[in-house]
């Protein structure tokens, strides 16, 4: 099933297209044929149940999982899946471009903890695109404002709470000004009270029109912030749309099953997220 | 019982641990007591059945002593070069390149199959025979920095592997090439783990380093025999040798203690 964004005049060109995306790990078919276009500005949070294939998705379309069939543009630039020859030098190239193109942030921060948070921020800038010291430090600082940390651009990793450190991951990603951020759980690492710190950075990343991919178990953030949540079960997109569509009034029956399971032993957990906007 | 007769929860609290802190340094101070006494007894044991002499040891304890500088030169410049070549060798074994991983498995495999004084002769008595001819130091160096490499190769690549994988996730996903995932954002973090690793290794390597005294290299241990033997006094020269090496070990290994406990508390 093909994604089609709600044709909401906000919306730019299409800049994330995949198409036919299968991936086996060994015997398990984990996507079974995914097909997915966001355009600019557009929100797209992915949701579904644990191993119905949401994060796998996100990691294939920056090649951190190769995808076993099917292909990605990201940006203009596409890549076909190609297992049987991940490994030559021009194709890593190829999939380095790709990543060039995209942001990605982990359910564990990743952040460099040999590195200063100032350090984890101009690193890509500077050593990847060769942007100058000064602009790569007046980039960071603008965006860690941004966030909500310009004061701790020089502390080290392991002195920042984790909603801190996620928030540092996102504008170390930002830095590199990709056309698209992908966020794998961005909250799932986190204790509860510190979620909503980070939802709230993203919430407004959303409204400015940051074009992003989000895997999330956060209804009342994806229902607020996207501009279209994708219901995923077993390796398939069931249904998509718009988030009063899909979370208010879903078509499927497991689309209804997982909302109604969610939403009950998750009421709450929900209601204590609220990044209250 | 009425509560306000019972001492306060609080003004207890400083005498528990006062008397906690006694209790360790006791402790300490009765376990350094038990060295001193053992050592004691056998020196004055030695010296009381007049199976040492004093005299001897005034006399040549000097000479044996500045064996110690050569001792720790071979090892500093070994460890060195050790590293470098663990360092190699672990980019070797983790090498997609089947070619590069044979040989530094083949490597590892050769050196940890051999035994380190049969390494030391083949460099110094059996590569003359192909047109090699090293001098003994040089000989002595290559030796244990080959045989130290090759342990230390395991060790690196250990500790590359230690390096979480999200790490490297997170740096391809900034767009960074491989080489500078290594580079900048893996070797850094792998070497904090190694570096406890490398210093037990030092330690080792300066007590090994005795093994070049079977060149003639003029270190600790062969000043000691070369005195010992002309006056059949080993029993002095190699307590002297033995004390030397013992308080090496002692200092680096209070350095390298230290060293763990600031890495430990450090930026991690």
């Amino acid at each position: 099933m093909t994604v089609e964004p709600s044709e909401a005049p906000h919306l730019g060109e299409v800049i994330v297209d995949a198409r036919g995306i299968e991936k086996y790990f060994g015997r398990n078919h984990v996507l079974k044929g995914i097909d997915l276009k966001v355009r600019r500005r557009q929100a797209v949070m992915l949701i579904g149940r644990s191993g119905s294939g949401k994060t796998t998705l996100i990691r294939c379309l920056n090649f951190l999982e190769e995808p076993t069939m099917g292909s990605v543009e990201i940006d203009g630039l596409r890549v076909e899946a190609d297992p049987l020859h991940a490994n030559t030098r021009a194709r890593r190239e190829q999939i380095r471009q790709i990543r060039l193109r995209t942001g990605m942030l982990f359910q564990e921060f990743n952040l460099f903890p040999h590195m200063s948070v100032l350090a984890n921020c101009i690193e890509a800038p500077m050593r990847v695109r060769g942007v100058p010291e000064a602009e790569a430090v007046a980039t960071a600082g603008r965006l860690l404002e941004k966030v909500g940390l310009a004061d701790k651009r020089d502390e080290y990793p392991e002195r920042l709470s984790g909603g801190q450190k996620q928030r540092v991951a996102i504008a170390r990603a930002m830095c590199m000004e990709p056309k698209v951020l992908m966020f794998d759980e961005p909250t799932s690492a986190l204790d509860p009270e510190l979620v909503g710190e980070v939802l709230t950075v993203m919430e407004e990343l959303a409204h400015e029109g940051t074009t992003m991919i989000v895997v999330t178990h956060e209804m009342h953030f994806a229902r607020e912030a996207a501009d279209t949540v994708v219901y995923m079960d077993e390796g398939r997109i069931i249904e998509a749309g718009p988030p009063e569509q899909v979370l208010g009034d879903p078509e499927d029956e497991r689309t209804k099953t997982f909302l109604h399971r969610f939403l009950s032993s998750f009421a709450d957990r929900e209601h204590a997220h609220d990044p209250g906007t | 019982m009425i509560a306000a007769d019972a001492p306060k929860p609080d003004s207890i609290l400083p005498q528990v641990e006062a008397s906690r802190a006694r209790a360790d340094a006791l402790f300490r101070l009765k376990s350094a007591g038990t060295w001193l006494v053992v050592i004691g007894l056998v020196l004055v044991g030695l010296w009381a059945t007049d199976n040492i002499d004093t005299a001897f040891i005034a006399e040549w304890g000097p000479f044996i002593f500045g064996g110690a500088g050569l001792t720790i030169l071979v090892s500093v410049v070994s460890i060195f070069f050790a590293t470098i070549l663990a360092l190699i060798g672990a980019m070797g074994r983790l090498s997609r390149n089947p070619y590069l991983n044979g040989v530094a498995a083949l490597y590892v495999s050769l050196v940890r199959g051999t035994p380190l004084i049969v390494q030391i002769y083949f460099i110094y008595l059996a590569l003359p025979q192909v047109g090699i001819v090293l001098p003994a130091i040089p000989s002595g160096i290559i030796a244990l920095s080959f045989n130290y490499g090759a342990y230390m190769t395991e060790i690196f690549r250990a500790g590359i592997q230690a390096v979480p994988q999200g790490q490297r996730e997170a740096a391809e996903s900034l767009g960074m090439p491989e080489r500078l995932v290594m580079r900048r954002i893996v070797l850094p973090q792998a070497l904090r783990i190694v570096i406890p690793a490398i210093g037990n290794d030092f330690v080792a390597m300066l007590k090994d380093s005795s093994l070049v005294s079977i060149l003639a290299v003029e270190e600790l241990l062969f000043r000691s025999q070369l005195v010992g033997r002309q006056n059949f006094r080993s029993l002095e020269t190699l307590l002297i040798a033995a004390a030397i090496y013992w308080i090496l070990t002692i200092t680096f290994s209070y350095f390298q203690q230290r060293l763990e406990r600031r890495m430990a508390r450090g930026d991690r």
